[in-house]
């Protein structure tokens, strides 16, 4: 869908439906999706680490949409709504989790690590902060070979304490690189607060000081994501260097699934909680008329269809043969 | 032809960056300056600054850059001017590098090729004195090549960005003065495999087994012994990841005896590595235990004469031979 056919409508201020539909289906397949991971993290299914992104959905949601197919994309750790919204198929992702060699990486990388480079998507990074330098070479590359094509880099807050992300920062502007720098700010990092590690919590500040344009947008409103991140991607594809959005946003989940969430208030998870942006979003819709419950409901079976549909597929699909071990570790086969 | 190391491998990057317009030269000071080793003089005015790219002091986020470069279609060669520094961007080699093509299921390969000078010797004091090649090493997913000669400075770096995947190569900072003629050319492009241990110097009684700037360390050695009629083999293992473990155990087991120079600590080190695979492949054909001559386990002293007792020298290799042959 083209800029235009996104544009506002008259009068409440909403995108035209079947775009605005589109956001709401695809925040509702990640969050269901993801429930249902935590469900068969607790059946023992999937194992290891399995962040989830509940509550950030439209972090993914409104940044994807604003990305063309051929712009490359480097995400974190917790990514899955990232991947899925890429257009790996949610099949795959599951098989992943599973362990499967059916998975988008074959069963070696996990949750943390979904790939689909035919998708241009290259990564889960489980190294805070170590996508900004790869996102950064892959912007050089597109510039030496003249192509033209933005690269969105994600990463939480987290990040900004790490070297990588100020060494990345000054490559991206000092290069003048197309790199755009998508920051989920969700407030903790695993469990310590912004406040409690950076002497400076304004994030635009940070980048600035590399003189990265920036801005700053409420990360549960979807639209507001969604237009931050095309005007962003638009000024990095005309004028060719960086740029950094901060989405504030939060997660209602524990970091990981080991995490007993000792560091935060009960009351400020559910005040967050009330705004989340699934029940935001389609509240507006239906004050806008442009949403029935039925409507909802809908969107909902569909995305719980699909859900079922990908385990059904994980759980269908064959093991790895193990005396495949040591495929994959170099290009030209497995040395010793 | 007589040349040094550094103007082999100056030569090599020439080849390189003018054969194919993917591959460029990215590093701290490789450009305007000419390259800390002078290994990229003249380089800059020649192929521009886009290709012959100075970086600022960010080897994290230089070799990561590299990375992703690698990733979209060019062949970067990232010059990290000491093993020193590249501890800083150890996190981008090991878990990116050496892991990216594993953890996305072989859907993409890394072509890039990481230089870097290591060693002792030159009373630079233990922060840039390291040979830590054995932590490579140790890493799979990378090829590690140490080029101890000049045909290998010469012809490692073109097979190594035919390789589809990162190769870190050492050289060690002792030899970029060393001039020898350039010969054994197999090819008109000087490439050489980067697969294979050479044996630089045959021998019957004790294989002394060796690389980079231990190399001429250990044919000093072997040329001493020659004047008193010990016939000793020297092995290049030019290739420290994947260890090239047939040549190894073809030498002794003809030989019966090793002796391995390694510059790096004994504790954890190649050496180490070395000898395990003797053990594991050719244990009934010793005549005697194996012997290692590394550092010291003392960090590089600054003073030349601590610095000189720290580092396998020929007379200590010398002793080491000849307490395995007991002569």
């Amino acid at each position: 869908m083209n800029a235009t056919a996104r544009k506002a409508k008259a009068g409440h201020g909403m995108p035209e439906r079947p775009f605005a539909h589109r956001l709401l289906a695809d925040m509702l397949r990640i969050r269901r999706m993801e429930e249902k991971c935590a469900e068969l993290y607790g059946a023992q299914k999937i194992r290891g680490f399995l962040h989830l992104y509940i509550g950030e959905e439209a972090c993914a949601t409104g940044a994807m949409h604003a990305l063309d197919a051929d712009d490359n994309v480097v995400a974190t750790y917790r990514e899955h709504g990232h991947a899925l919204l890429r257009g790996v198929p949610m099949d795959a992702i599951m098989a992943e989790m599973f362990g499967k060699a059916a998975g988008c990486s074959r069963g070696r990388g996990g949750s943390m690590h979904l790939f689909d480079v035919a998708r241009r998507f290259y990564g889960g990074n489980a190294i805070v902060g170590g996508g900004l330098p790869l996102a950064v070479g892959l912007a050089l590359a597109d510039r030496m070979q003249g192509i033209r094509r933005v690269t969105a880099c994600f990463f939480g807050e987290g990040a900004v304490a790490e070297g990588a992300f100020h060494e990345g920062m000054n490559l991206a502007a000092l290069w003048r690189l197309p790199v755009l720098f998508l920051c989920e700010n969700n407030l903790y990092a695993m469990g310590t607060a912004l406040d409690r590690s950076e002497s400076q919590t304004e994030l635009c500040v940070k980048a600035a000081s590399y003189k990265v344009p920036t801005l700053k947008v409420d990360g549960m409103d979807v639209l507001a994501v969604h237009e931050a991140t095309r005007r962003a991607a638009q000024q990095v594809r005309e004028e060719g260097g960086p740029f950094f959005v901060e989405f504030r946003t939060f997660r209602f989940r524990a970091h990981s699934m080991f995490d007993p969430e000792l560091y935060r208030d009960k009351a400020e998870v559910e005040e967050w909680k009330n705004r989340g942006p699934i029940h935001s979003f389609s509240a507006q819709l239906k004050a806008a008329g442009e949403l029935t419950e039925d409507g909802f409901l809908e969107l909902d079976a569909e995305a719980e269809a699909e859900v079922a549909a990908a385990v059904a597929f994980a759980e269908a699909a064959p093991w790895e043969p193990v005396e495949d071990l040591l495929r994959d570790v170099t290009t030209r086969g497995a040395t010793r | 032809m007589r040349i040094s190391y550094r103007e082999a491998m100056r030569q090599a990057l020439h080849d390189a960056l003018a054969s194919d317009p993917r591959v460029f030269l990215m590093g701290e000071d490789v450009g305007r300056y000419g390259g800390t080793y002078a290994v990229s003089k003249g380089f800059y005015d020649e192929f521009g600054p886009e290709r012959i790219r100075d970086t600022p002091l960010s080897e994290l986020g230089f070799v990561g850059a590299g990375i992703g470069a690698a990733l979209g279609g060019m062949r970067p060669i990232v010059e990290v001017m000491t093993v020193n520094f590249s501890l800083l961007a150890l996190d981008q080699i090991v878990n990116s590098a050496a892991l990216l093509r594993h953890m996305s299921g072989g859907q993409v390969s890394v072509p890039l090729v990481i230089r870097m000078a290591t060693g002792a010797g030159r009373q630079l004091a233990a922060q840039h004195s390291h040979s830590l090649e054995n932590w490579y090493a140790h890493i799979p997913g990378i090829r590690v090549l140490a080029p101890a000669t000049i045909a290998d400075a010469r012809g490692m770096l073109g097979p190594a960005l035919a390789d589809p995947d990162p190769v870190v190569i050492f050289e060690h900072a002792q030899l970029y003065n060393m001039e020898d003629d350039l010969r054994d050319e197999p090819n008109e492009d000087w490439a050489c495999d980067i697969e294979r241990a050479a044996i630089r110097r045959p021998g019957s009684q004790l294989s002394l087994i060796t690389y980079g700037g231990s190399v001429p360390k250990a044919l000093d050695a072997a040329a001493e012994l020659a004047r008193d009629g010990i016939d000793v083999e020297v092995v290049d293992l030019r290739v420290l990841r994947p260890l090239d473990t047939a040549t190894i155990s073809e030498s002794v087991s003809r030989t019966h005896r090793a002796v391995i120079v390694d510059e790096g600590w004994r504790s954890g080190s190649l050496a180490a590595e070395v000898i395990a695979r003797i053990v594991e492949n050719c244990f009934y054909d010793l005549d005697a235990p194996p012997v290692r001559v590394c550092s010291e386990e003392v960090p590089i002293p600054y003073a030349k004469h601590m610095e000189d007792a720290a580092l396998p020298q020929p007379a200590r290799i010398v002793a080491a031979v000849r307490e395995v042959l007991n002569v």
